[in-house]
């Protein structure tokens, strides 16, 4: 029983997952797909803690705190970029 | 060591010294120091004369890799010796010449007698080793050092094209004879030639016998000039006189007749080889002796000269191949044409070599070689005329000099060449004497034009450079000891008819076994025989002909240059280098593209070909594990983000598609249990992604045009054929696992022997720690690659 609910998880999320693909392939703008992959991230980890409990294991929670740590970093630095044109930003004066 | 190495190799070992004692001692002409050596060795070679004729070889064996059954062996028999007398004594002539021809203060002369020496050591070398390798290391050394004495000169453009040519093609020779000494070890298993002229009987209808024979001949007929191979010997004549005269008649150019007279007693018993030496020897010797007529240059006429006077000494080599066909007939009778090929090449050496000698004496006189320029300098030198008139006459096969009784001997070998049994001979022998009569007449010409037209008609000293007058004595020693052995030979042929026996007992040592035994006698009357007569029409039709040349020379200027040997030689080397360039400039177009498509069409040609050929494509699917929705899903998703990325509109939708399709690997090392692989995977990523966008935003300004990739077919296919190949191969592979995994080992001594429960860290730092540390070491290459990239661009940019 649980485990058909995990399955119906898995199966939504995946729908969701396909839908920020889509917003992602389709755009229109590049803030568009910027926030549609943050989003795919989140979800990754939705998809990461379903499976561990799926596969009985506590081995991916370590990927689960990675993606959320890599999503708001990747994200920052995407919108840095769309703000200013550079990610890191060149000390000119040193 | 024995004494014969250290003799062999003493010319090489005082060429090292050479240039200090030029250095040192600078007034005193280098010659002089070099004069002794030659004249030693020559004393020393004719202590060997009493063994040799005696039919004793000796025989002395130095280890040099005996592994490979290469040994520097070394074997004095009659042939050998007859050479080394010749190297020898001819060099110490040559050297001794030079010395008043080359100039102490404008000639480099340590260079010059470093070369010489070297060629000297190197012939000697040639004629005295008794391993094929050695031989052909030798012979080597006898082709650069004739390079670098060509092109001595080497301001000179026609020096360098000379040099060039003659290396091109004896090397290209030389290079078949090691192929074909190759072949022969492959049949005999022995670098021995001793061995292997033993063993000659066991080889002939040997699958290889034929190959090694045509690769033999190559070397030796681009060596001694024959024909078609004959065309670097006249530009060969850039070379300063002695060298000349010394490599360029009288020893280089007979080693491959030497080549061929060793390797006689293998090869002969095959028809094919009496054919092809014979009849390229004919073809040569008509070729050269009709071609010399020509030719305006005095050296140009001695160079044709000499091809052709090669080819008559080869083609009588051939037919007294005939001689071991016929064990039974009386002694000899065919091999009185080895008889013949022996005596010519001693008397061509002596006037050959007296000949040149003559040439660069008139050249060093009057500043021109040019016959149209020369003439009536009888009466200002008239010893140089006495010697060439002497030289001439041998050559052109009068009484009572050698060539005359040569001469004869030739006639006599080619009218017996038309009874040989054999190979169709019947009908094709009169061939040989009718040729050899026709050569005969074209040589009687030339030998009139080289004396005639320089010595004799009208005086011109205005169209002369410098006030001829008579040599230096000096410079005239060596033509006339030259002249005078042309002399002594022709009036007491039978004083060398000694060696030339021991010569021929080396040469047909079959013949010897079977109980014959050469007595060689010549006499100058033998009766009122074809051979008078044929000697008698020779002279007069030569007479006729030079009479009637202004009426007749014109059909030389018919013949079109484009047909001529030389044109074809250097339209050919043109065109290899055209089409070279031609060849590289089409598949190298510079552009990385079609170089992946190059590999990527190989890489889908040799695997399919091979996956299709050896049957190897298996389907099995007893293995596989049963697909569950989620990874079905996964799938799905990894493809069509993976086809998003060939279709993105912009770079930046790429990036983001390619970021998504490493996202979706990561949560496929999650689907299949690899947490480790899942971190730094999505790690790496990131991170990978981030440098994307920055590479990306420093794309330059111009050109920026986004436009979506253009579709080409080809790259369609090769992409799609490039994934189905490894898709088959990963199938296949798959399908048919041979062995169990070894991993059953480490899952249970992971803890055990290495007290760590993670496998997969435990495997990267203790059982296979090795690959990490180098792992490591890529990754600290390529920060620093990256660093000083950035780094030194930057400081370059400052610095401008």
């Amino acid at each position: 029983m649980f485990e058909i609910l995990l399955y119906i998880a898995l199966f939504l999320i995946t729908v969701a997952m396909f839908g920020l693909i889509y917003r992602v392939i389709k755009g229109p703008t590049t803030p568009d797909r910027v926030v549609a992959l943050d989003a795919l991230g989140i979800t990754l980890v939705a998809v990461i803690a379903i499976l561990s409990i799926i596969l009985r294991t506590n081995a991916f929670l370590d990927i689960i705190l990675l993606i959320g740590i890599l999503a708001f970093i990747g994200t920052v630095a995407f919108s840095k970029y769309l703000e200013k044109g550079e990610v890191i930003e060149n000390d000119s004066n040193l | 060591m024995s004494l014969l190495h250290l003799a062999i190799i003493s010319p090489l070992i005082l060429a090292l010294f050479i240039p200090l004692v030029h250095k040192t001692v600078s007034k005193i002409h280098t010659g002089w120091f070099l004069l002794p050596l030659p004249v030693a060795l020559f004393a020393y070679f004719l202590s060997f004369l009493g063994d040799a004729i005696g039919g004793q070889a000796i025989m002395e064996t130095l280890a040099w890799i005996p592994s490979l059954g290469i040994d520097f062996s070394v074997r004095v028999d009659g042939l050998g010796l007859l050479f080394a007398l010749l190297i020898t004594g001819i060099g110490s002539l040559v050297v001794l010449y030079s010395i008043y021809y080359l100039s102490m203060e404008k000639e480099k002369l340590n260079q010059f007698y470093v070369y010489l020496l070297l060629f000297m050591g190197a012939m000697l070398g040639v004629v005295l080793s008794d391993n094929f390798i050695v031989l052909y290391a030798f012979w080597e050394l006898t082709s650069f050092s004739s390079f670098l004495l060509i092109g001595y000169w080497n301001h000179r453009e026609r020096s360098r094209y000379g040099a060039q040519k003659s290396m091109l093609i004896t090397v290209f020779g030389g290079l078949a004879m090691l192929g074909g000494i190759i072949l022969l070890y492959l049949m005999t298993g022995t670098f021995s030639i001793s061995a292997t002229v033993a063993m000659a009987g066991d080889i002939v209808g040997h699958s290889l016998f034929i190959p090694a024979l045509i690769c033999i001949l190559l070397g030796a007929f681009t060596k001694s000039a024959q024909f078609p191979f004959h065309i670097w010997l006249p530009d060969a004549m850039e070379a300063p006189t002695p060298v000349s005269a010394y490599l360029h008649s009288a020893t280089m150019v007979k080693a491959g007749i030497y080549l061929v007279a060793r390797l006689t007693p293998v090869f002969a018993f095959e028809g094919l080889w009496i054919w092809l030496v014979g009849g390229i020897g004919l073809l040569t010797l008509f070729w050269g002796s009709f071609s010399a007529v020509k030719h305006t240059d005095l050296k140009g006429i001695l160079a044709y000269s000499t091809i052709s006077q090669l080819g008559l000494i080869m083609s009588l080599l051939g037919v007294g191949a005939a001689a071991l066909h016929f064990p039974e007939m009386e002694d000899g009778y065919f091999a009185v044409a080895v008889t013949a090929a022996v005596f010519h090449l001693i008397n061509h050496a002596t006037f050959k070599g007296s000949l040149f000698m003559v040439v660069g004496i008139v050249d060093h006189e009057t500043g021109t070689r040019d016959i149209r320029r020369l003439g009536g300098l009888m009466t200002v030198m008239p010893i140089t005329f006495t010697l060439a008139l002497i030289g001439s006459f041998s050559m052109a096969g009068l009484p009572p000099f050698n060539g005359f009784l040569s001469k004869e001997m030739f006639f006599t070998g080619m009218l017996r060449a038309q009874e040989i049994g054999l190979f169709n001979m019947e009908s094709f022998g009169l061939l040989f004497p009718v040729v050899a009569w026709v050569a005969s007449v074209f040589t009687f010409l030339y030998s009139m034009i080289i004396v005639f037209k320089t010595f004799t008609g009208k005086f011109q000293p205005e169209k002369l450079e410098v006030k001829p007058h008579e040599a230096p004595i000096g410079m005239l020693i060596s033509p006339v000891i030259l002249v005078s052995l042309v002399v002594i030979i022709g009036l007491f042929p039978n004083l060398v008819a000694p060696l030339i026996e021991s010569v021929m007992a080396s040469i047909l040592p079959p013949l010897l076994a079977a109980g014959h035994d050469f007595d060689v006698h010549i006499y100058h009357w033998h009766g009122l025989s074809p051979e008078l007569f044929m000697t008698i029409g020779v002279i007069l039709a030569g007479i006729l002909l030079y009479k009637f040349m202004p009426k007749w020379a014109g059909i030389y200027n018919r013949m079109p240059e484009k047909f001529s040997l030389n044109s074809f030689y250097d339209k050919g080397l043109e065109n290899i280098q055209r089409g070279a360039a031609k060849i590289t400039d089409a598949y190298m177009t510079g552009s990385i593209r079609s170089y992946l498509l190059y590999i990527f069409t190989f890489f889908i040609l040799s695997l399919g070909i091979t996956l299709f050929l050896k049957d190897a494509f298996v389907l099995d699917m007893s293995h596989v594990a049963e697909i569950r929705a989620y990874e079905l899903v996964l799938a799905v998703i990894t493809a069509v983000a993976a086809i998003s990325v060939l279709l993105a509109k912009s770079r930046l939708s790429a990036i983001i598609l390619l970021g998504a399709v490493g996202y979706s690997v990561s949560l496929f090392y999650v689907v299949f249990r690899a947490p480790d692989l899942a971190l730094t995977q999505l790690v790496i990523e990131t991170v990978s992604v981030a440098l994307f966008l920055l590479a990306f935003y420093h794309l330059p300004k111009l050109g920026k045009n986004i436009e979506d990739t253009r579709f080409k077919a080809g790259n369609l296919i090769i992409s799609i054929g490039v994934g189905a190949i490894v898709t088959l191969i990963a199938l296949s592979a798959h399908s048919s696992k041979m062995f169990d995994s070894i991993s059953q080992y480490y899952i249970e001594n992971t803890y055990k022997k290495a007290a760590g429960e993670n496998m997969v860290n435990v495997t990267l730092v203790d059982f296979r720690g090795f690959d990490t540390l180098f792992e490591i070491t890529v990754l600290g290459i390529a920060a620093l690659g990256i660093y000083s990239l950035i780094k030194l661009r930057m400081t370059r940019g400052r610095e401008q």
